[in-house]
């Protein structure tokens, strides 16, 4: 199967480009952990194999630390050949500055709006009508990772929604067993997202983060979603809390930890330790209320390269695009990675139950949910992460100043 | 006879009369000049262009990319509206009030019991100087390891049997501060140590001699003779000192970067995280000129009263 995946690449890419030449190519990416950095090798092995060469280079610190250093490379005049790189405000400015290159030739000769499954995922690649980058996979925060381990040990049924799991907060504590397993750091900051959308629905989510109405933040309904975090806060002790997302992960497991909000990457370390879902964890996408879901792509973005930059080089550019969404590289690197394809018309049988449950919601007929960091300025987004910060930290501080401070945010967002 | 007389005469004329300020700005000590112009080139064009340039684009609204239309005083306006920034100056006084006092004092104290003619003295300045080698990213995960209570002292003594033993200061919103505190003195008392050594060193020791024969006691010679002789040494720390404590940022970031919520957060990080990862210039760097204002507040009547015209006694 691996082979014969090689040689149909190699014959694609044989197909496609009239003179393949071997160019190196650098390729900044954040997939560091043990199965992210799996997947990206899928990439690197069928780039390979259509002569070029991938030379990788990945950069620690996630999307938060790695996101900046690839903008101030490319603002710097020192681009890479291709790079993993957040959609949204930043890469805007990156493509106003004229810096990345437009792949609109490339995407109307593969039919690129044909093939991928949500028209929103080539939307946040585009900019005045030009498309400027690469979508290879869906990710979603909105998964609700349950411990049945944990549940059979406190006697109670293992929820089916947000509500029953809230409401067996109290039996889980006097078990002795912790409710919401959290990890230090930035685990948090994709909470209150999941929240608004799914508690709150579609749409209050989208008159908060597209309309930026801050009526509906002071309406009823979004004061549920700020209960929500409040239960949240108020059942998770800050002694408990571990330091890393994979902690979380083998509390689940071990049954120490009864359940956690956390993004579909989780299941790399769920597969790390041999867990099944539907034996040893459950997964409810959208909290088990909603079946809209929020999903923000990977992708990747191929920057202007200097003037007397190679053929080939510029070329190799292209092959590395193509191959990005071409069905084999799409099987090979989301099986590893845990996400979700970006089109439905390939063959997934290999993929877990949690995972058929996410290609169900992607092919209904609604789609996706534009994700926070499409709708709201990275500068938005750093306002309601200090809020948020601030609120989960401090027990006392009162929803409703919570709520004022959110509208305020929201009114002049950006 | 009478040519080497009249240049001896002219040159006496040339000395009465007060040398020009182009040549005492161009020629005089012409050599020292040229070696010292790259510097003042980079300060010149480094430092106050990029300071100037600071400000300016402050007063715009630029947001990733330094390229915002000019709003007046919006960026400071939001600046102080908001919670994090407040919070982040707060934390810095009280930060900087605890770790200036404590490290001088401490620094002071520990250079006195060094002065004493100890036995391997070399050895006890050697290990309450050797934190200041280490980073301070380096210290505050150390630190951070030391006092994670599920890590670090509070498990270790609940698993040798003191099971109510607690200290979880860097998951307590209160006492996230002073978690801080414990880091920073011990990585930057040492060098305080080491700098005041080196001032009790310089005082002669026939001042020692003198109070000894006037039988004052040796707490009061330290206090009232030597302290006041060694003013050079202690204005040179406190400006080391200041300097680093308006600066902290990598300790925060490695021992609790910023947390629990925003308890710990300082105007440094506030500068950062809103340059790279909000990606919002204008506002990073009204932060960034209100630090410099602070810092300017703090060092202007020192400087005047330091270089200022010296007053006759």
């Amino acid at each position: 199967m691996k082979k014969f995946a090689v040689a149909a690449t190699l014959a694609a890419a044989l197909m496609c480009s009239a003179a393949p030449q071997a160019a190196e190519l650098e390729v900044t990416h954040w997939w560091t952990s043990g199965g992210e950095s799996a997947a990206v090798a899928e990439f690197a092995r069928l780039f390979d194999a259509t002569g070029n060469k991938w030379v990788d280079s990945a950069l620690a610190g996630s999307g938060s630390g790695a996101n900046p250093v690839i903008i101030s490379r490319i603002l710097g005049g020192n681009p890479m050949g291709a790079t993993q790189m957040n959609t949204g405000r930043d890469a805007e400015e990156l493509i106003k500055a004229g810096l990345i290159r437009d792949l609109t030739d490339v995407a109307k000769e593969e039919g690129w709006a044909d093939i991928i499954a949500d028209p929103k995922l080539l939307e946040a690649c585009t900019y005045d009508g030009k498309i400027y980058c690469v979508p290879v996979n869906i990710h979603s925060w909105h998964w609700l990772w349950l411990s049945d381990k944990a549940y059979k040990n406190a006697g109670l049924e293992t929820p089916k929604d947000w509500n029953e799991y809230v409401a067996s907060f109290p039996a889980l504590r006097e078990k002795g067993i912790i409710p919401f397993g959290l990890a230090a750091g930035w685990p948090l900051n994709g909470i209150p997202g999941v929240l608004l959308a799914d508690v709150g629905g579609p749409d209050l989510y989208l008159k908060v983060n597209q309309d930026h109405d801050a009526e509906a933040v002071r309406g009823p309904e979004f004061r549920k979603v700020a209960e929500a975090w409040a239960a949240i806060r108020d059942v998770v002790d800050p002694a408990e809390v571990v330091p890393q997302f994979a902690d979380v992960a083998n509390q689940i497991i071990a049954g120490e930890a009864a359940g956690n909000i956390h993004g579909d990457w989780i299941q790399g370390e769920f597969a790390l330790a041999g867990a099944i879902p539907g034996t040893d964890y459950e997964c409810l996408p959208g909290l088990g209320l909603s079946n809209r879901i929020e999903g923000g792509g990977d992708a990747f973005y191929f920057p202007k390269l200097p003037d007397g930059t190679a053929q080939d080089v510029l070329d190799a550019q292209v092959t590395l695009a193509k191959l990005l969404v071409s069905p084999e590289a799409q099987v090979a690197f989301n099986l590893k990675k845990g996400s979700m394809p970006i089109r439905t018309d390939i063959d997934m049988s290999g993929a877990n139950d949690c995972m058929k449950k996410a290609i169900e919601i992607l092919k209904g007929p609604d789609g996706l949910l534009p994700s926070g960091e499409v709708l709201n300025s990275s500068d938005t987004q750093q306002q309601l992460e200090d809020l948020n910060q601030e609120f989960f930290a401090d027990k006392s501080y009162p929803i409703d100043d919570y709520i004022e401070a959110y509208a305020q945010i929201i009114e002049n967002a950006d | 006879m009478t040519e080497a007389q009249s240049l001896h005469g002219a040159t006496a004329l040339e000395r009465t009369r007060p040398p020009g300020l182009l040549y005492n700005l161009f020629v005089r000590n012409i050599s020292a000049k040229i070696a010292a112009s790259p510097m003042v080139a980079i300060v010149l064009i480094v430092f106050v262009g990029c300071t100037l340039w600071t400000i300016w684009f402050s007063f715009t609204d630029s947001r990733a990319l330094p390229n915002g239309a000019f709003v007046g005083f919006d960026q400071y306006e939001r600046l102080f509206n908001t919670r994090r920034w407040r919070i982040s100056a707060t934390n810095l006084l009280t930060y900087g009030m605890f770790s200036l006092v404590f490290t001088m004092v401490v620094g002071f104290v520990l250079a006195v019991l060094m002065d004493q003619r100890i036995r391997f003295e070399d050895g006890f300045r050697t290990i309450f100087l050797y934190p200041f080698a280490l980073s301070g990213i380096v210290t505050g995960l150390v630190w951070q390891w030391i006092m994670n209570p599920t890590l670090g002292l509070q498990s270790t003594m609940r698993g040798l049997g003191w099971t109510n033993f607690t200290f979880d200061w860097i998951t307590n919103t209160d006492m996230v501060l002073y978690a801080l505190l414990i880091a920073g003195l011990w990585h930057g008392t040492g060098f305080v140590m080491v700098l005041m050594l080196a001032g009790l060193r310089s005082v002669d020791g026939e001042i020692w001699k003198a109070a000894r024969v006037d039988g004052i006691p040796t707490w009061r010679t330290y206090i009232q003779i030597v302290l006041p002789m060694m003013r050079g040494v202690i204005v040179t720390t406190l400006v080391i000192v200041c300097s680093g404590i308006v600066r902290t940022y990598d300790l925060v970031v490695a021992l609790t970067n910023g947390g629990p919520g925003l308890s710990s957060e300082v105007p440094a990080k506030y500068v950062i995280n809103y340059m790279f990862a909000a990606g919002n210039l204008g506002q990073a760097l009204a932060a960034s000129t209100v630090m410099l204002l602070t810092v300017f507040v703090l060092l202007i009547p020192w400087f005047i009263v330091e270089f200022g015209p010296k007053k006759h006694v």
